[in-house]
Formats: structure tokens, sequence, C-alpha cells
């Protein structure tokens, strides 16, 4: 779980320059964690410690002059680090009032930015790719520098990274359209270039971060159609292999909901291998608003946490020892996080949640059958990517376009193109794409009355990929139009249905009245195990036998004042006729098998009627009678309700209706006859408890023989 | 193989003293042990647990605490005196009063320069270890209401001392009282809070156990209560912290322990708490005293066993030292057999017993019970004088002479027995030095030896007029713990000493001198005897290795060789008890007899022995097979387990065995009743 905890205001921001950057340079860390160097835009650098939320110093340039590089804190030195005018570099110390009287020189070239990584030397990188040391390029500043970039490069990003005592200078750069990543790495000195790869219809990646974690740099690269790519390189690389123009292999690790419109900023940075924290991209619940600071968990593919954040948010965003730095509206905001391990329990919890808020389609319907950590293209792209899956068979249409049909075919049309679509698609895409077309169907569905593909949901139900938080509304939908098989294989297969559908489920099932219900077709094994459960009753009737070690006292003759209740007179035989047809206990048992909570249920089941209570709690007094019978021991069924969840049925429903049972005369004569069973089975049980304890004394009697104090005997040995 | 005539005897009433304390030696891995008798045992742990040292205890001592300083051991009473041991001669060395009143605990600081005892007059007193003895120092400043636990700080300047209601933090330098801690007394407000332990980490959390069942973690610094775990609905007894401090067990007076681990809540995190993690339910009764070593939590209480409950997370699982371990009776013999007079005699701690076995009538098939003709007779029952308790004691093989000792004398007794009619005579003006740790008689009663300090063995021969001490047996060289097995052959002309440095000396009692040393084995031995025709010294070790060594060539005989290169069977070397009697069978010289606590074995050496594939406990397979073969199918070990919890088991002259079973049902039914609980159903 990550969570993002009060921020605060560090300091206001002066006029922004353009509108991608706000009025600040950059962020980087002073001297410990507490301190940080922001350099303004203008011409001032400011260090300030953090949790005081106060400057402790700032040095201006003079009139004039320009800070071009956002200013760096040397560890190793202990001294300020700043580039003004493009080649003048100059060095301060804490304690110097003026920065105009530090030291200064002028190189020959044009300094990019100045790169400072913790216990390391700090890097100078020049506008056209070469790479110096700081200490090497101060004794000698006018030393010529290379070209390293071809004519036209421009360095886009750049960054620093140290681990192993390895230090790699990262850059990015584009040229005509094209994108390219150069790795700097140190003794031996090695550059190393790798293609981006980018899709045509996609533009320049809008925002970069690189991490390190054990032998690897993961590069994390935003695009403004929402798509977080990962690309993993190694650390160090071998002396041999590192000519030419390498390509640069990438994983998509999150793909962010967009609203309407395209966007042109944004910022993403890596917080820990699972999360990454992004503005300027929309809440998933809130809409197109774009004023957001949200954490992902990239393994999970779920929202974490958000935060919104008042004033317009350019693409910048910082990360140290953790807190957030945000630049937004007239201040720069510091926002403390924390990202814990996930906990699955928590992770599931939350994707519910964000799933149902934005019903963000693209996003997996089941993370479990997804391979840990890599996630393939979703069906989006249909470009130079899915190359890779060589194997593929292209199907007819596009998931894009079958929506498209979905939207405006015929059933048949639809029915045939979705048919046609699971048979051609692989498993990956196919996952990804039900949830995207039983949406689809669902709205048209829901919009349009003459249109209910009932043979379309089947088919995609079939594909397993489907649950209930991936499309919630295809359930109340087959139960508005009445369509009992699909509500039943729906509950087969779906695991997370909410107890509120369940109970409206049930309530719905038990409103309808048996004759419309039997003339459904519904699973024939649920019917077949029906049939035989009220079968077994009438052949035992006739046999007139009861298992051992039950004896039901005579059947009384007196059955003059029977109402119109089904049930037998003696509430001690196991003889009860089926209270419900055949279908309705078939839908019933699958209501029976869901998976539900107590707590959350029990309110819901508050919302039957009497009548509806009666009947289903004789159709479980039926069921309870027959599985103590072992009745249902005897029919072959893969799906059958276990006694345990019979019993938890018939708890629950008497204590949703303790009261209303206890005064309804209707009910008094059920009540009673389940009072009795009940009490029956507790002595029958209590019975056999007594014997266990005297068959546990004579096991013992036999083992404890006693000897007495003395006794002489005769052994053998052999 | 053969049948045997088993008296199986169930009138031995011995039972075990509860434990009152625990202290564990890191460096020498040795576990000492308290008993509420006074007696005090040392278990060496790296040696499968097995109890190296006895130190008996006295009437009237009421242990209450033991300690270790350095190597040297400490414990005190509420008889009010502070005790140290000669864990070298397994003997106290010296006794001090400490002049508080009762102590109710004793701990030594890490450094070995101070203990300090908390005394029932409210005061902690310090006393300066020295080379030889312990010196009063100061005392701490003097509190109201007495000092029931004590706990150092590693460091050795802070104190924690656990009273009624509240913890004081005494600073040791000044001796004044830094910080008071109150502790609540939780649902009873009329009955005090009692802290029966207190623990001091090094990062200044001091964590006590109190009678209103809670484990609570205070800050030394703020003086505050950071923490509180309710463990139980009774007392929380007994607290322990592991070496490196990331582990804490405390024993309930429900009888289960439990453990608290120092752990972060998130996984990666530092932010440690002391989380409850593991229950341990190994007693009946209260758990009087833990101890958490490297691997295993130790405890004992107020139904005697020692229990040893392996962590699994520091072992490898599914190895013998996973399995736990329950110590029900010391690893001594406390019954000796005249073998030719049919006699027994049991040791208690304060009394002997001699019984004369019963005779049986007519003859029975394998497995039946024989009609008791006579039943076994009490002959005797001597009351040792003074407090001390009786160390070790013998009957001679004839009958005739009774012997025992304590820590302070040597009781010599010549039995008359004429018919019906049974008289003592008490031998006087022994000499004074024969006090003894083990004793033995020659074969033909002529003799008895009598294990002495520095690995000595007097030699004292018995006649009609007396006794007479004729020669000391020395070692030439090497340590001189005290000797705690000997054995006599035969012919008497060897006799062989084991001491605790798992030494084996041989002797030449002809000539009086050391005939040879045994090579020394990195287990103790648990028991030994010679061979009356061989002349072969039979050694089993605390770890279930076996040897014979054979005197009159000074090497390990052939078939010792080839038990060693076969190795035994894991099954064999699994069992958790050691062994504690070897004999040897007169009619049959290929056998050796052995028995520990759950088996009695004989091994026919004539017979190859089992390799790891074989069927190891294969007496039920034999019985079924034809006679004819059951020659191929047999191996060397012949293990009956028909009797259980077995104490001694000797083979009598006439071929009859005696199996003395104490069945540990006949041992719980005389404990004090346990804290009643609340079971389901009853």
């Amino acid at each position: 779980m990550a969570a993002l905890f009060e921020g605060y205001t560090l300091c206001g921001i002066g006029p922004t320059r353009n509108s991608s950057n706000s009025g600040i340079l950059g962020i980087e860390l002073g001297r410990d964690i507490d301190h940080v160097l922001v350099t303004d835009a203008s011409r001032s650098v400011t260090v300030y410690k953090v949790s005081d939320q106060k400057p402790t110093g700032s040095w201006t340039v003079k009139h004039g002059q320009i800070i071009t590089c956002p200013a760096v804190f040397n560890t190793q030195s202990q001294e300020y680090v700043v580039v003004t005018d493009d080649r003048v570099v100059r060095v301060w110390k804490e304690n110097d009032v003026h920065m105009e009287k530090a030291f200064k020189a002028t190189v020959s070239a044009d300094v990019l930015r100045v790169l400072s990584a913790a216990e390391s030397e700090a890097v100078v990188l020049f506008c056209c790719g070469a790479v110096r040391f700081l200490d090497s390029l101060l004794t000698s500043p006018q030393q010529p520098i290379e070209d390293v970039l071809a004519k036209e490069e421009i360095i886009r990003w750049s960054t620093v990274v140290k681990a192993e005592h390895q230090l790699v200078v990262l850059f990015s750069t584009e040229q005509r359209g094209d994108h390219w990543l150069y790795a700097q790495r140190f003794n031996p000195n090695t550059l190393v270039k790798h293609r981006i790869e980018t899709e045509p219809g996609l533009s320049a990646p809008i925002s970069f971060s690189a991490t390190c974690r054990g032998r690897n740099l993961h590069l994390l690269f935003l695009y403004s159609n929402g798509s977080l790519y990962e690309s993993v390189l190694p650390l160090r690389i071998s002396a041999t292999g590192a000519e030419g123009v390498q390509a640069l292999p990438r994983s998509l690790r999150l793909s962010l909901p967009l609203g309407e419109e395209e966007l042109i900023s944004g910022a993403a940075v890596v917080l820990d291998e699972a999360h990454v924290a992004v503005v300027g991209f929309p809440h998933p619940s809130a809409g197109t608003c774009k004023d957001y600071l949200c954490i992902w968990n990239t393994h999970f593919q779920t929202l974490q946490a958000s935060k919104e954040m008042s004033g317009r948010i350019c693409s910048q965003l910082w990360c140290y020892s953790g807190k957030l730095y945000v630049p937004h509206g007239k201040m720069l905001s510091v926002i403390p996080f924390e990202c814990q391990k996930s906990s699955l329990a928590a992770t599931m919890g939350k994707l519910k949640q964000s799933r149902s808020e934005s019903k963000s389609c693209s996003l997996l319907s089941s993370w479990t059958a997804q391979p840990y950590g890599e996630i393939t293209q979703t069906p989006g792209f249909k470009s130079r990517m899915s190359t890779r899956h060589t194997s593929v068979v292209k199907s007819a249409l596009t998931v894009d376009q079958i929506i498209e049909h979905i939207k405006t075919g015929a059933v048949e049309d639809v029915q045939a193109e979705v048919g046609e679509f699971i048979r051609l698609t692989t498993q990956t895409d196919l996952q990804l794409a039900t949830g995207r077309m039983a949406l689809e169907l669902v709205s048209r569905s829901q919009t349009d009355a003459n249109f209910y593909p009932h043979a379309v949901f089947l088919q995609l139900l079939e594909t397993q990929y489907l649950c209930y938080s991936v499309c919630p509304d295809l359930l109340s939908l087959a139960m508005m139009k009445k369509d009992f098989h699909l509500c039943q294989i729906a509950f087969q297969i779906f695991p997370d249905i909410p107890e509120d559908v369940t109970c409206a489920c049930l309530k719905t099932i038990l409103s309808t009245p048996d004759s419309e219900i039997e003339t459904v077709n519904l699973d024939t094994e649920s019917v077949i195990f029906m049939k035989m459960l009220t079968q077994t009753q009438s052949g035992l009737e006739e046999e007139g036998g009861q298992q051992n070690g039950f004896c039901p006292p005579a059947i009384e003759t007196d059955v003059s004042d029977a109402p119109s209740s089904m049930l037998q007179r003696d509430p001690l035989s196991l003889v009860m006729s089926c209270p419900v047809g055949l279908h309705k206990g078939a839908l019933l048992n699958e209501v029976l098998q869901t998976a539900y909570s107590n707590k959350p249920l029990l309110p819901h089941l508050k919302d039957l009627t009497v009548p509806q209570v009666i009947v289903f709690l004789q159709y479980l007094l039926f069921l309870y009678l027959k599985y103590s019978h072992d009745a249902h021991k005897q029919i072959p069924a893969l799906r059958t309700p276990s006694f345990s969840q019979i019993i938890d049925w018939i708890c629950l429903l008497l204590d949703a209706h303790f009261t209303i049972l206890a005064v309804a005369p209707e009910a008094k004569r059920l009540v009673s006859d389940l009072h009795k069973f009940v009490r029956s089975q507790v002595k029958l049980y209590a019975e056999l408890g007594k014997i266990e304890g005297s068959l546990q004394v004579l096991k013992k009697s036999k083992q404890s023989e006693d000897f007495g104090m003395y006794s002489i005997e005769v052994i053998e040995l052999f | 193989m053969g049948e045997f005539k088993v008296h199986r005897v169930r009138f031995f009433d011995y039972m075990p003293s509860a434990i009152r304390a625990l202290a564990f030696n890191q460096p020498n891995e040795t576990m000492a042990v308290a008993r509420m008798d006074g007696a005090v045992e040392i278990f060496l742990v790296s040696d499968k647990f097995f109890q190296g040292k006895i130190i008996p205890g006295r009437d009237q001592c009421g242990i209450e605490g033991l300690t270790w300083v350095g190597e040297r051991l400490f414990s005190a009473g509420l008889n009010g005196q502070i005790t140290e041991y000669d864990l070298k001669n397994q003997r106290v060395k010296y006794t001090i009063d400490a002049y508080g009143g009762p102590i109710w605990a004793i701990t030594g600081n890490q450094q070995g320069t101070h203990l300090a005892v908390g005394c029932e007059d409210g005061t902690v007193k310090l006393f300066a270890v020295n080379e030889d003895k312990i010196q009063f120092e100061r005392n701490l400043d003097r509190q109201k209401g007495r000092i029931v636990s004590l706990s150092w700080h590693p460091s050795g300047s802070k104190i924690a001392a656990g009273m009624i209601d509240m913890i004081q933090i005494f600073n040791v330098e000044t001796g004044q009282s830094i910080h008071r801690m109150l502790t609540d007394r939780g649902t009873s407000r009329s009955k005090e809070c009692m802290v029966w332990c207190v623990v001091y980490l090094s990062d200044g959390t001091i964590i006590s156990g109190d009678s209103g069942g809670m484990v609570k973690m205070w800050n030394d610094h703020t003086g505050t209560l950071i923490k509180s775990h309710n463990v139980s609905t009774c007392d929380v007894l007994a607290l322990s912290v592991s070496r490196n401090e990331d582990s804490i067990v405390a024993g309930t007076s429900e009888g289960f322990v439990v453990q608290f681990q120092f752990i972060s809540l998130v996984l990666e995190k530092n932010d440690k708490e002391w989380v409850r993690t593991r229950t341990f339910r190994n007693h009946t009764h209260d758990v009087r005293a833990v101890a958490e070593i490297t691997t295993a939590v130790v405890s004992g209480g107020m139904d005697t066993q020692l229990v040893v409950r392996p962590l699994l997370d520091k072992i490898e699982v599914n190895s013998s030292a996973s399995a736990l371990q329950k110590i029900i009776f010391p690893h001594r013999s406390l019954v000796s057999c005249a073998r030719k007079a049919g006699l027994m005699l049991f040791q208690y701690p304060g009394h002997l017993e001699l019984w004369r076995l019963g005779e049986s009538e007519g003859q029975g098939i394998p497995g039946s019970s024989l009609l008791v003709k006579t039943n076994p007779e009490k002959l005797l029952h001597l009351k040792v004088k003074g407090e001390d308790h009786i160390r070790c004691s013998a009957v001679s093989p004839c009958g005739e002479w009774i012997a025992y000792s304590t820590a302070s004398s040597l009781g010599l007794y010549r039995l008359h027995c004429d018919n019906n009619n049974i008289s003592i005579t008490k031998i006087s003006k022994i000499p004074k030095v024969l006090s003894s740790a083990k004793l033995c008689f020659s074969s033909d009663s002529s003799h008895l030896f009598s294990a002495s300090t520095q690995s000595s063995v007097h030699v004292v021969s018995l006649s009609q007029s007396g006794c007479k001490l004729v020669g000391t047996l020395k070692p030439k060289s090497g340590s001189h713990q005290a000797i705690h097995l000997l054995a006599a052959s035969e012919d008497g002309k060897w006799l062989a000493s084991a001491n605790s440095d798992h030494e084996v000396h041989v002797y030449n009692l002809q000539k009086k001198e050391l005939h040879c040393t045994v090579p020394i084995y990195s287990s103790a031995v648990s028991a030994m005897a010679i061979h009356p025709e061989t002349n072969c010294l039979f050694m089993m070790h605390a770890d279930q290795r076996m040897f014979e060594f054979s005197i009159e060539q000074k090497q390990y005989s052939d078939w010792s060789r080839s038990v060693q290169r076969n190795g035994l069977h894991y099954i064999w070397l699994e069992r958790d008890t050691p062994c504690l009697n070897v004999m040897f069978n007169p009619q049959n010289p290929s056998h050796v007899i052995l028995h520990d606590t759950y088996m009695f074995c004989i091994i026919d050496k004539s017979l190859p022995l089992p390799d790891v594939k074989t069927q190891f406990l294969n007496q039920l397979t034999l019985k079924s097979l034809p006679k004819e073969k059951r020659k191929s199918e047999s191996h060397a070990f012949k293990v009956c387990k028909t009797f259980r919890e077995m104490l001694h088991v000797e083979l009598m002259s006439d071929q009859s065995l005696v199996v003395v079973e104490r069945p540990l049902v006949d041992i719980s039914t005389q404990l004090p009743a346990p804290i009643k609980q609340k079971k389901f159903a009853t």
C-alpha cells in the first residue's frame, strides 16, 4: 500500500517562462536529505531545510546573467555548482555570501547540466553530448569538447545514476522524430546509444525516470497517451559488445486512464519497484480534471493514493527521500509519501474500487493470469509492438472496431463478430478485450430496450475472463431481463459478486413464479441434480426405510389442520416434498454456493418479503432434511451446495427475519418443524458423543492393563 | 534368543523435585537447573542435554535463584544464604549469609564483577566476586517491601528490581533509585501485583512479568510503560531473553511458555516492536523457569520435567535436533541391585530402602504373568542423618554391605540376615576423606571403591571387623573433574572410572596403579561395565555411540571397530535418553544388555549389525516368522519396548531381569493440582 500524507508548501514560484515548466528550473538534493536546492527559473538558487520549510541560504546572479541549469550540491567537495549563461561554471561554498565572488570558470562549449550523485564526483553534460568530470574540467576549462551528437540532435532529458560504485549518465535525445537514449559509463568510458522504439501515432516520451535495482537500470518512459513503459539496461556492460546502436526493449507497465483529450504535459517518477507517482493525468474517478497527484502500483495496475493539487500542474515532479516535490499553481508543495510492500488483500480492495469508479476497460480483468511484472500490449496498440507475438493470428476485426459495431450493429451481427473474435484472439488479448466488449454490450442493452444479445453474453462468460468487477451491470441487466440462464452461468463463474447483488438476485428468483422459471433453459447438470434429489425422496418413501441410526416416531395421521403448507405433518420425518420447482431450486442452489460474508449480507437479506422468506426457508429445510439423509451423496454432480452452506444460510435467514418469523402465523409451523428437527439432530449427536466416550474407555482399558506394584512376567526376545 | 523372567517393579516411589530456576552458560553451553529440594544439575547442551553433574540438595534450603558469573555458579535461597558451587568436585563450595532475610533473587552482572541479591527486607545487596570468595560490598537504597526479581543492565551500571506493585531502577554507582514504575493491579484491585521477573535489555527496555498475567515493556529513560501484553489469566513467573535480545520467552502458571520477538511489522522497515509470536504448551503445571538458548527454549516447573523445545526457525527441520526433548529422570541410576542375593536398594533424597524380590511359582509362556508366591519385602528403611541429601549409594553383590554418601560423609552398614531377622551394624570410624561421588563394590564384595575429589578413587577393604583404607588410585595427569561412574571387573583385577571431562581411566587393582586411559571421546560416558570373561570395557556415551575397549590389549576390540565402520542405525542414534546401565549375560558372553528410559536392548555381538535399510525394531516381525527363518532375519540389536519409563534394569545371577518402572502417571498423581483451567464441556 502506498499513502500520500498531508503536504505543505515549501516556497512560492516566480513567473512562468513557458507552459510546460513552472518557474522552477530544478530541485536537487542538498547536503543531507533534509536540504534541497531549488533553482529558480529566473536568477536565484535557494537552499531549503525541508522539515522547517525555511530557506537557509539564497544566492542570486547579477542582472543580465541567467542561470541555465539547476544548481547541484557536490557532496565530495561540499560545494554548490551552477552554470550561468551556458558556459560559466560557478562553484561556491555554503558560507559564501555572494555567488559573484566565488570561483568561476568559463568553458569552451555550452553546458547542458551539471549532474551530481551522492558520494561521487559531479559530472558535466554538454549540449553536444560530451561528458566530463567537473574536477577535470575545472583544471583546464578551455579544453576542447568533442561533438558526440549529430546536428539537430537535441538532448531532451538527462540524469545520473549511481550504484555499486558505477556511475552512469543517461540522456535521451531527439532527432527528426527519432528518439535515442545514451548511456555513458565510466572506467572504462563507454557510450552506448540505444534506439527508443516509438509508435507511429505517438509523440515523444514526455517524462523519464531512472532508478537502479540490483544490477540493472530501470528506465521509465511516460507517453502522452498514458502508457508507461519500462526498459531495463544492465548497470555494467561487457567490455566488448558496445558497438553501434542497440535496441532498447521495453515493456508496458501501466496504462493510465485518459480523458477525452491528448495530453501534452505530465510527469512520472519511480518510487520503488512497484510504485510510480504521476502528475498531470486525470484521476480515474474525477473525470478529466488533471490536477491530481496519483501513486499507481504497476504490478497490480491499481491506484494506490491520490491527492488533488490546486492550480495548474506542469510536467515537473521530483522525489527525494520519501517526499514528492510538486510545483503547482504558484507554489511548490512537498508531499511525504510511503510505499509499503503491497499486501494482497489491500491491493485487491483498491483494485475493485478503482475499477468500478473508472470503468477503465483497458485494465486487466484478472491479474492472476498475468505473468508478474510484465504486461503485454493493451489491445489498443496493434502495431509494431505486437510483432513480438509473431504467431498471433490476426482477428478479422480489432476490439475497437467490434466496439464500434456493438454501438450500432444488430444482435446477430454482433454475435457473429464477437464469436469470430473470441475464436481468433490469443488468450492474453482476449482477456483484455472481453471486459471492454461486455461493458459496451451492457451499456447498449441498457439504453436500447430491443437490444439484448443473450448468446453473446454467454459466449463472453464462457471465456471465463469476466468477473463481476469488470462488468458490474451485467448481472443486474440479466435479472432485469429475467435471463435466468445467464444469471446461473454468472453465479457459477463470478467469484466476486457483492452481497447486495446476491440478495437482489435471490429476491428476483424467489419472486418469479415457478411456472415462468420452469420454461427457462438452465444448466442441465444442476437441473438433473434437483431432479435426482426430489426423486430419491420418493424412492425412499416407497422403501419406507430410514438410514441407520435414526428412528423417527410413528407418523401422525391427523392431517385435518394441515394448511396449504407443502410440509408433511411429521416434523421429524425426513420426507418432505420440494417446496419449489426444479428450476427454481437449481437457481437457489447457485445462490447458496456464492461466496459471501455474513455482515454485509445480513442487512440485504432483510429486504426479502415474508412469503419469500418462508418459501426460501422451506426450501432450505427441504435441503437440510435431504442432506441429513445423505441423499446428496448418492447423486453424481460437480456443483452441489455443501451441508455447511445450507446450515449457514438457514442461520442467516433466521437471524435476518427472526422477529417476523416469530410473529407471522404462516411461519409458525415451519419454524417449529425446523426447531424440532434440529433438536432431534442435536439429541442424536449428543447420544453419539456419549457412545464415543464409552468407546474411548473400551480402547483405553485395553491399553492400560494394570500390573499392580509388582509382577513377575516372562518375556521372550527373538 | 531366549526367554527371561522379569521382575516388574513399580514400588520405587521416586519423586523428582520441581524445577525452580534455570541458568544458561553460553560459552560453555551448559544449562544449570535448580530444583526445589536444593539440588543443582548441570546439563550439557551440546551433548544431547546429558546431565553431566548433579549436586544433591539439602533440606530447608529453599533455593530461589541461580546465576553464572563466568564459569562460577551461585545460588541463593529463602534461607538467606548465597551458595557457590564447586563444579569440579560437584559439591557446595561455601555458603555465606546475606543478612537480609530470605533472598528472592540473585543475578550476576555480565562483567563478572558483582552479584546482586534481592532480599526480603527490601535491600538489593551487592557482592564483589573475588577470586576465591564473594564479599559484601554495599546495599542499594533500601525499599519498602521485598525485592522479588532483579536484572542487571548489560553495561552493569543499572539494575532493575521487581517488587510488589512496582519496578525500581537503581543506579549501581550511587545506589539511588532512578525511576519507580508502578504496575497496574489489573481487575482485582485488592490483590497486590508481584513483579515475578524482570529483564533489562541493553537498549534500555525493561521487560517485566507479573502476577496479573501481564508482560510489560518499559522505557528506563522516561520510566514509562511502552507496551503491555496480557499473556495469562494467572501469573507470569519467568522471563528469559535470547543472547542477541531479539526474542523473549515468558513462562506462566498456566503451564505454557509464550515467545515474544522483536520484529518489524512491515517488511524491510526498521521500526521494530515486541510482538507475541509463539505459544508452547508442554507443561501441565506452573512454569517456574525458562531459558532461551541458541536453538531452543528450555523450560521447567512444578511438573518436574525439563522440556527442551527446539525453535524450528533456528535449526534444520526433521533432524533429531528438531524433536521435543523432555528430561524426566536423572541420568544416573538411583537403584542398585545385589545380584547374588536378589536385593534392591532404592535411593531417595533422604533415605534408602532395601527390598527383597518376590518369588514366582511354576512356568509360564512368554507374554504371561506368573503367580507370585512370595511378595517383595521391604527389609530396611535407612534414614540419613543431617540435612544433606544422598549423593550416591550401593549395595554389594552379596547383599551384605550397604554404602551411601552425602556431601559430607560416607555411611557404611553391614547387614545380617538370619531367616526373617534383619539387623544392621553401622561401621564406625570411617575416614573422613571417603565422602564420595560414586560408590562401587567389587564383585566378591571384599572391597569398596569410592570416587573422591581430584578424580581419585579410594579403595577400602571390607572385613567382618570393619573397613580399612588400603589405597588411593590417582590418574597421572589430565583433569581433576569428579568421577561419576565406576566399574569393577568380575575377576577383581581391574577398575574403570569415568569423569566429567569424558576421561576413562583403567586401574590395575593388584598393582594399585593406572593401567591405561581410554582415548577421550567427545561425548560423556553414560554407562560402562567390564566384561567378565574378555575383560573388555564396554562404554555407552550420551550421544548413543558405543565402544568396546580391550583392557588387556589397551585397544578397541574388533567388534567395536566393526561397529564404527558400519555405523549405528539412525533409530538407535535418535533416542533421546542416554543408556543408564550396561550388563553382561554370564551364560552368553556375546550378549550385552543395555537400557535407557524407554527400552532395554540385548546386543548379540555374534549377529550381523543392522544397516540403514534393515528394519531396526524387528521383534514383532521376528515373532511372526517361523523359527528357521528368524536367524537370517535377525540382527545384533534386540530391542524390547514392553516396559515404559524405566529407572533401572539389572540382570540377576539367576538369569532373571529386574525392571524398575516409574510410570509418569504415578508421578503426576503426586504433583499438586495445577491451576484450574476452564476446558470446553467440563
